[in-house]
């Protein structure tokens, strides 16, 4: 098993199906009166959170208390790290409190590449700046292997702001690896330069979300932030949800058995109408449930827990 | 004064021959001398030149100073070094050019030729007393606002148009700062990859362009600071072939990096301009061999532990290059004698007008000189470093050549490749 989670690029599609297998057995578990494991008793899992994200770090929790560990939550409001505590210093803090396990959500891309040669413990990208969000790409895995059966061969559309999400980068790789087809879709200016070359080169792009949406099996939809629009990336938010939001009549062009996934939170009227995000199709809610399981599985197995 | 004669050395890649050095001046092929240095199979070179250093004095002396850095220098091979002007307070005043010329003066390992602001505190606002500078003590010829664009087109014009009349020359850092707000690396493939935000090679291009033009309609020279993409290359070979006087140069880490390194997150690799590809690297080691890059220039840049100690967007650009310049440069262009004097020592001192440095080993001739042997390899250890910083992205690797000595006017800065002082 592999010793951190920092990159969706760290799993192999091996590796990626055990997490897959291994979040069914758990999610098994939350049908159970008592919804607690034994398996990671008297290890420590610190929470280092360095912004808000309140439903991340919850999911985290819940799933580390699942399986009995010592959590700590570190978050940057209210600690030393306000104090101006570099990441070094914290890191060494958290290396002599003999933390097993450091979850870290962190603004700058890559630090969790820098936090694991600081620390011993494993470390599991919980979101870093506009680079990846690993255990997310891992729950919506799940979820559409849990809705649709397959992950292998499903042609997925990543729609919105691609240049600046994280959950499309980890899902491009995690997809990819596990067999789908992945679309990216949005206005040029949110696409990043050489996405296919940088991510996988079976991944194509489109700037027309209609004449995606019919052979598509999977439709996600990222959350795009007002503040673009002053960066000059598209020119109103009317404008936006007209060409890329998702809407009822655009929902009718998907396949019958077509799912909508958000991995919030989201702007409802932006790049989601309401009717689409409360409809059966979408898959929200479910994801929020299938996190604790997904990241239950990757603290179980990178702590060393047998499958 | 000691004299030292020098046996055995191969000036400049030419046959074995004796080189005496008195009172400052080489002074013969040959005769008696109080010291006798066996130079056989080294190379002599005329005391290499950098345009682009960052001393850091005053304001960072925790990162580097005149003397330490002054120090790395001639360990490198360099009799002189130009002081970058974005130091704390900026150096856009005569009072501190000035200054940083006499802690030059005093550390007396190379000389320190200050460089100037354009504008004032780099705020790319209002021209500098660059009048004030140029007649100081310190004699300033050379104005940039490095770290910053003099991004303004009407200021850059102006400025390149003012200094004509003491026969200065604007040094630019190309770089159009629209098009780089928040940009941590070189845009392309690989900073998609790490979501990274991308600095892209128009950026640069763009303002080298626009430069040029300017720099043409005015009859003006420019020089462009650490040129970094192939487009800029052919932005500035369709200059020269048009008679346009700019001059550009090219450092080392650019020559041998590429941004595949940002992959590890260390900031060490974090540099501006930054790392570009290996198109980019393949284009500029042409560049050099062909001339349409004049120079290489170290840009070093030091910075204390805590600026690279942390997230790459957090950290501040830069790296050291004083000391692993010419390993550097052997280890991309090979041991091509006298092209490395040309761009190291030679043509950088003519752009600048600094009389005495880059010249022939003639009798006569100031004894500015630096003994090199190809034939040795080092690994390179941060710790060993002279400069007080140790942001080397070197470290661990193999390079060719060692700086056996360097002499300023006659007197060692370094002797069996230690600093003498």
């Amino acid at each position: 098993m592999i010793k951190h989670l920092r990159s969706a690029a760290d799993l192999d599609a091996d590796t990626a199906t055990l997490i897959l297998d291994t979040a069914a057995e758990m999610a098994a578990l939350a049908g159970r009166e008592v919804k607690k494991l034994p398996t990671l008793r008297g290890r420590t899992v610190v929470n280092l959170f360095y912004e808000d994200s309140t439903r991340t770090r919850i999911s985290f929790e819940a799933a580390a208390k699942r399986l009995s560990a010592d959590v700590i939550n570190f978050s940057a409001k209210g600690s030393s790290v306000s104090k101006g505590e570099s990441l070094k210093d914290t890191a060494l803090t958290l290396q002599a409190m003999g933390a097993d396990a450091v979850v870290i959500r962190h603004p700058a891309s890559g630090a969790p590449h820098r936090l694991a040669s600081w620390v011993d413990g494993s470390v599991i990208n919980a979101g870093d700046g506009t680079h990846e969000h690993p255990t997310q790409a891992l729950l919506d895995a799940y979820t559409m292997r849990s809705r649709l059966g397959r992950i292998d061969g499903l042609k997925v559309a990543i729609v919105g702001d691609v240049l600046h999400s994280r959950v499309a980068r980890s899902n491009v790789l995690l997809l990819t690896t596990l067999g789908a087809q992945v679309t990216l879709v949005g206005p040029p200016t949110l696409i990043p330069i050489d996405v296919a070359a940088a991510l996988s080169p079976g991944t194509k792009v489109s700037y027309d979300l209609d004449s995606v949406l019919p052979a598509t099996d999977v439709v996600m939809m990222l959350r795009v932030q007002t503040e673009r629009m002053q960066d000059s990336y598209f020119p109103s938010a009317r404008e936006y949800s007209r060409r890329y939001g998702l809407d009822a009549p655009r929902m009718r062009k998907l396949p019958e058995h077509a799912i909508v996934m958000h991995p919030g939170p989201m702007n409802r009227g932006m790049e989601i109408a309401p009717e689409v995000a409360d409809s059966s199709r979408s898959t929200i809610v479910e994801q929020v449930a299938n996190g604790v399981s997904a990241r239950m599985a990757v603290l179980y197995l990178l702590l060393g827990g047998k499958a | 004064m000691k004299s030292y004669l020098i046996k055995g050395v191969s000036v400049v890649g030419g046959k074995p021959a004796d080189l005496l050095i008195r009172d400052g001046v080489v002074a013969g092929g040959g005769g008696k001398a109080d010291e006798t240095i066996d130079a056989a199979g080294l190379v002599a070179l005329p005391g290499l030149v950098d345009l682009h250093t960052h001393l850091r004095e005053p304001g960072r002396e925790d990162a580097e100073t005149v003397e330490t850095g002054s120090r790395a220098a001639a360990l490198g091979g360099y009799t002189a070094v130009f002081a970058m002007a974005n130091t704390s307070p900026v150096a856009d005043t005569a009072g501190v050019v000035e200054q940083v010329w006499r802690l030059g003066r005093e550390a007396g390992l190379v000389d320190v030729q200050p460089i100037g602001a354009v504008t004032v505190g780099l705020a790319g606002k209002q021209l500098a007393e660059l009048g004030a500078m140029a007649t100081s003590a310190a004699g300033v010829r050379i104005f940039s606002d490095d770290g910053h664009c003099v991004a303004d087109p009407r200021l850059m014009r102006r400025a390149l148009e003012y200094v004509k009349a003491f026969d200065g020359i604007i040094a630019q850092h190309a770089e159009e700062p629209r098009l780089t707000e928040g940009a941590q690396m070189h845009e392309g493939e690989v900073s998609t990859r790490l979501g990274l935000t991308g600095w892209p090679a128009v950026a640069e291009e763009a303002i080298i362009a626009r430069d040029v033009l300017l720099a043409e309609h005015v009859g003006s020279r420019l020089h462009v600071c650490h040129v970094s993409t192939a487009g800029s290359v052919e932005v500035l070979r369709q200059a020269k072939a048009r008679g346009v006087r700019v001059t550009a140069e090219v450092t080392p880490h650019h020559l041998l990096l590429t941004d595949e390194l940002a992959a590890s997150y260390d900031p060490v690799y974090k540099v501006n301009p930054p790392l570009r590809t290996a198109a980019d690297v393949q284009a500029l080691r042409q560049a050099l061999v062909d001339g349409v890059i004049d120079i290489v220039a170290t840009d070093h840049a030091p910075h204390a532990v805590e600026d690279k100690e942390c997230e790459w967007a957090y950290a501040r650009p830069g790296m050291v290059g004083l000391e692993t310049a010419l390993p550097v440069v052997l280890s991309v262009l090979g041991e091509k004698w006298e092209l490395i004097a040309e761009r190291m020592s030679r043509t950088p001192a003519r752009i600048a007008g600094l009389t005495g440095h880059g010249t022939d080993l003639a009798v006569g001739s100031p004894a500015n000189l630096t003994l090199v042997d190809p034939s040795a390899r080092r690994v390179v250890d941060p710790a060993e470093l002279a400069s007080r910083s140790r942001n080397t992205p070197y470290a661990g690797t193999t390079l060719p050549g060692r700086i056996v000595a360097t002499f300023l006017r006659g007197e060692p800065t370094v002797l069996d490749g230690k600093a003498v002082k």
